[in-house]
């Protein structure tokens, strides 16, 4: 297969869906287990700390993904959107929701207010993380896109047994990947961090029983990803072993593996997801004829080349400087440290 | 079913576009402007090394973080809109608009968010040069972000470099895009008007403060900081809002006509300015007119002779050009829109003069009796924003793409209930964060630095520096 701009740019939003997974997966996953493991005020504060430097910035690849789409790929991008508006309706506004609960939850000192936020935070991290599943299958199965890519059908059909199963994979595995950063970013020996090691292990095996049963109906049972052509089984034999490697990984208690291990499982679904659609990027319901392609949606030549300079500076960069805000804030946090770093308020001392 | 209580898929996505962008841009030139300002009071505490100064930024920092919340959360809104309700404008346009956006995210908005990041919460783990380093690389970030989405809007208004391609508009000529005449001025006021935003807010809280004798030396550093500011930010928002008005007249003369609302090519010597009118669509006039002769040249073109065609007239020219239609905006939103924010550029010059002059007379501790007034500016600018947006916006239709797409044909294929009941749960909540948002910031700015507020003993103030050294160096 040779390289040509569209595929390349192709990728390109594979790539960003992947690291926005990767990076977003674990801040869904610390907001969900919230609720289930910190008893206390100073240990929930413990736990927003783990990823309140860090949020805001992962939802970044999120808002390039869409920009990237929009600009690169432009009827892509409408389709895809107007074919499930009330998903992204739901994600938007969740977004909102979470956003807002990060920042205004340490507002104001009183019980009930900060009850409020953690129900908003609870329902805002639960939405996307089962939808993102939910509009992952919907774009390998395809909409029912006709003439000039506009959609021809009603919004209940994004829903079916596999869509669901699809929501329900992400979630887990979500859920799964924030137990193991937990595990990186709590203090060692406290009882949060044994908590999040029993939640790691059964989430990892629910993980492990949706994520197989996903594979098995996408792949044995609407032999969804066909188009990869050769050694299919390759998937779903290495998300089995890896699912493996995430169960042995915890038990021997070596945490940076299990952390790693988690993140693979997202990367390896995602690039499935995105190699399954190639050549298409939106397949159609209604017929071979009106899906979109990676060619007949793409921007021309000129917006390509040009975007694929400033991609090659301002990446690196970022990743550099996001990497730089990873190091800064690499210790771990501690409850009695006290100190709510998820909230506004500043560490004047450490 | 195309219709719901008589609106259809169009109208709610006009409305719910609308309604986003302005409560998005409630937010943002605020962010703008006040980062700016924020910057500036943390250069002077690191020069100075006083540690009182450094207990202000993190006053308004704190003020900042609640509103920088928000910003963000409508913003991620408004990129998702252009994919969900405007399909068509996507198809279209979407490989030249798409690209300001995309270099917005990418030179934009990661540098905000992960620096704000590390200025915030690093306070104490980074040495004190590199919590000034990020805090400008903040503000130039905000700025960077006005500029591209500017770039991007200016292009729906004034198309330049591209051609029109199998039903498509194709990027030709980047260079021309983000040289586009007319996304410069805009810029320009775009960014004098956060200027003014971030300023009005910030003599609002020194002056509460001063008034009281909290922090005397502290809110007078930054209420002589935002009077420069908020100074210079009016003169600049005049001064660029003429120059767009010139070249509004030259590019969309529809628009300018709608907002002087001239029906008809004047005659006579020199065009006059309408100061007060109640125009009507479909009379195709004004029902009540009051004027000021030659004003309206000068306005339009630098000079006392020169007249700009009317809306009668551009109607007819543009029947001939694009074929039958109803090319004129909704006058009266746009003209009255335009005359609110227009006035208010006035009140805010002439506030900021006042105190300038107070200022010179040695009475800067004492706000005076326009006091009361001083404290309800802040919302002038976000009123004159607001007006600016309806003006502009509104006088551009039925073109959403000046000449090349019009509105009705952009929209997606949407049933208009899926719309209405996207479009009411975005009421709902956005209004639950602007109420949240002006509670929060009013309580803060109250409580100030060190007397926590009487009523509200638990407000979780940043751990400002204790007492003992203030008096002392850099921590
Ligand atoms: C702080 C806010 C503020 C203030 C005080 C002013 N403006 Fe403004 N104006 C805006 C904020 C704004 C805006 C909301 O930012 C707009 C809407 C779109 C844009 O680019 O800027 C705008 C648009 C806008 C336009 C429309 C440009 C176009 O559509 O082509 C004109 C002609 C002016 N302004 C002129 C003025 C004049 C002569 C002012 C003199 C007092 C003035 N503005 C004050
Ligand atoms: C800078 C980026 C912006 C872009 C690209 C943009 C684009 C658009 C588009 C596509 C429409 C057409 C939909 C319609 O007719 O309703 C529109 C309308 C509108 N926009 Fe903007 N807009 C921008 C910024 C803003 C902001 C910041 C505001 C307000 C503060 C605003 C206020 C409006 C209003 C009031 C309408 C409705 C006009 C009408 O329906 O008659 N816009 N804009
Ligand atoms: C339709 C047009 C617009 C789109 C698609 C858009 C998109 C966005 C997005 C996605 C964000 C969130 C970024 C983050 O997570 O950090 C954002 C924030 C921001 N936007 Fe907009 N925006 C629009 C209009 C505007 C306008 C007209 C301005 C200013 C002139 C503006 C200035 C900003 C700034 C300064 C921020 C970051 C600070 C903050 O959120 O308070 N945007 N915008």
């Amino acid at each position: 297969m040779n390289i040509d701009l569209p595929t390349l740019w192709f990728g390109v939003v594979a790539l960003t869906f992947t690291i926005y997974f990767f990076l977003e997966g674990f801040d869904f996953g610390v907001g969900l287990l919230q609720p289930f493991l910190a008893r206390r005020e100073t240990e929930r504060r413990a736990m927003i700390g783990t990823v309140g430097p860090f949020w805001a910035a992962n939802e970044v690849w999120i808002i390039l993904a869409a920009g990237v789409i929009f600009s690169a790929f432009p009827v892509w991008y409408g389709a895809l959107m107007t074919g499930l508006y009330p998903l992204f309706a739901l994600i938007l506004l969740a977004f909102i929701g979470r956003g807002v609960a990060f920042e205004y939850r340490a507002e104001i000192d009183h019980r009930r207010w900060r009850l409020f936020w953690d129900v908003t935070s609870f329902i805002c991290n639960l939405l996307p993380a089962f939808l993102w599943g939910v509009i992952m299958t919907n774009m390998v199965r395809g909409l029912p896109i006709g003439t000039g890519a506009r959609f021809q059908g009603t919004p209940l059909d994004a829903f079916d047994l596999f869509s669901l199963l699809g929501g329900a994979a992400t979630l887990s595995l979500f859920v799964l990947h924030g137990a193991t950063f937990l595990l990186l970013r709590l203090e060692t020996g406290s009882r949060l961090h044994a908590r999040a090691r029993a939640a790691a292990l059964s989430f990892g095996a629910i993980a492990t029983v949706l994520v197989l049963l996903f594979v098995y109906v996408g792949f044995v049972r609407d032999e969804l990803f066909n188009s990869f052509g050769y050694a299919e089984w390759v998937f779903p034999v290495a998300a089995a072993l890896n699912l493996g490697l995430i169960w042995l990984a915890l038990t021997l208690k070596r945490d940076a593996l299990a952390f790693f291990a988690t993140g693979l499982t997202i990367v390896s679904s995602t690039a499935t997801i995105f190699l399954s659609l190639l050549p298409n990027v939106l397949p159609s319901t209604l017929g071979e004829a009106y899906s979109l392609t990676v060619q007949n949606s793409a921007s021309q030549p000129y917006t390509l080349r040009l975007l694929t300079w400033v991609g090659v500076i301002f990446l690196p960069l970022i990743i550099g400087y996001q990497a730089w805000n990873y190091y800064v804030f690499r210790q771990r946090v501690s409850e009695s440290g006290g100190k709510p770093s998820g909230s506004v308020l500043p560490d004047t001392e450490a | 079913m195309n219709e719901i209580f008589g609106f259809s898929a169009l109208d709610l996505s006009r409305f719910q576009f609308a309604t986003t962008s302005i409560f998005h841009y409630f937010f943002v030139p605020f962010t703008v402007g006040f980062a700016f300002l924020i910057a500036v009071l943390q250069t002077l505490a690191y020069r100075s090394g006083s540690a009182r100064m450094e207990n202000l930024t993190r006053f308004f920092g704190h003020l900042f973080f609640i509103n920088f919340a928000v910003g963000v959360v409508t913003g991620i809104v408004q990129e998702f809109q252009f994919g969900m309700n405007w399909q068509g404008f996507s198809n279209f346009v979407g490989n030249i608009f798409g690209v300001p956006l995309a270099l917005e995210v990418l030179m934009a908005f990661f540098l905000e968010s992960t620096f704000l990041g590390i200025w915030w919460f690093g306070k104490g783990r980074i040495p004190a040069w590199a919590s000034l380093a990020c805090i400008w690389i903040v503000s130039v970030g905000t700025m960077i972000s006005a500029f591209w989405i500017i770039i991007a809007n200016a292009w729906m208004q004034h198309p330049v470099g591209f051609e029109i391609k199998d039903g498509r508009a194709v990027m030709t000529d980047f260079m021309a895009i983000v040289l586009n005449p007319k996304g410069l001025e805009w810029s320009a006021h775009i960014l004098t008007g956060s200027l003014t935003v971030g300023s009005f807010f910030v003599l609002a809280v020194s002056a509460y403060h001063l008034r009281r004798g909290h922090e005397v030396e502290s809110f007078r550093t930054s209420f002589k900081v935002a009077l420069v500011v908020a100074l210079v930010g009016s003169a600049g928002v005049i001064a660029s809002g003429h120059e767009q008005g010139q070249s509004a007249v030259r590019d969309q003369p529809m628009k300018y006509a709608a907002f002087s609302a001239l029906w008809d090519t004047p005659t006579g010597n020199g065009m006059p300015e309408s100061l007060l009118a109640l125009p009507s669509n479909g009379l195709r006039e004004n029902r009540l007119e009051v004027s000021l002769p030659y004003l309206g040249s000068f306005l339009a073109f630098n000079n006392f002779n020169q007249k700009a065609q009317g809306i009668n007239e551009l109607q007819r020219e543009y029947e001939a050009r694009y074929g039958p239609g109803d090319y004129v905006p909704w006058v009266w939103p746009v003209y009255w829109a335009f005359r609110v924010m227009v006035g208010l550029g006035g009140v805010m010059l002439l506030v900021s003069l006042y105190y300038v002059w107070r200022w010179r007379r040695g009475k800067l501790d004492d706000p005076g009796r326009l006091y009361p007034l001083l404290l309800a500016m802040p919302l002038a600018p976000h009123l004159a924003n607001f007006s600016g947006f309806i003006a502009t916006e509104m006088g551009r239709q039925p073109w959403i793409v000046q000449g090349l797409l019009r509105t009705g044909d952009a929209v997606s294929n949407l049933s208009p209930l899926t719309v209405l009941l996207s479009l009411a749960a975005f009421w709902v909540v956005y209004l639950t964060l602007i109420g949240l948002d002006v509670f929060l910031l009013t309580r803060t700015a109250r409580a100030g630095m060190h007397e926590p507020d009487v009523e509200t003993p638990s407000v979780p103030a940043p751990e400002y520096l204790p007492e003992a050294r203030l008096e002392g160096g850099r921590p």
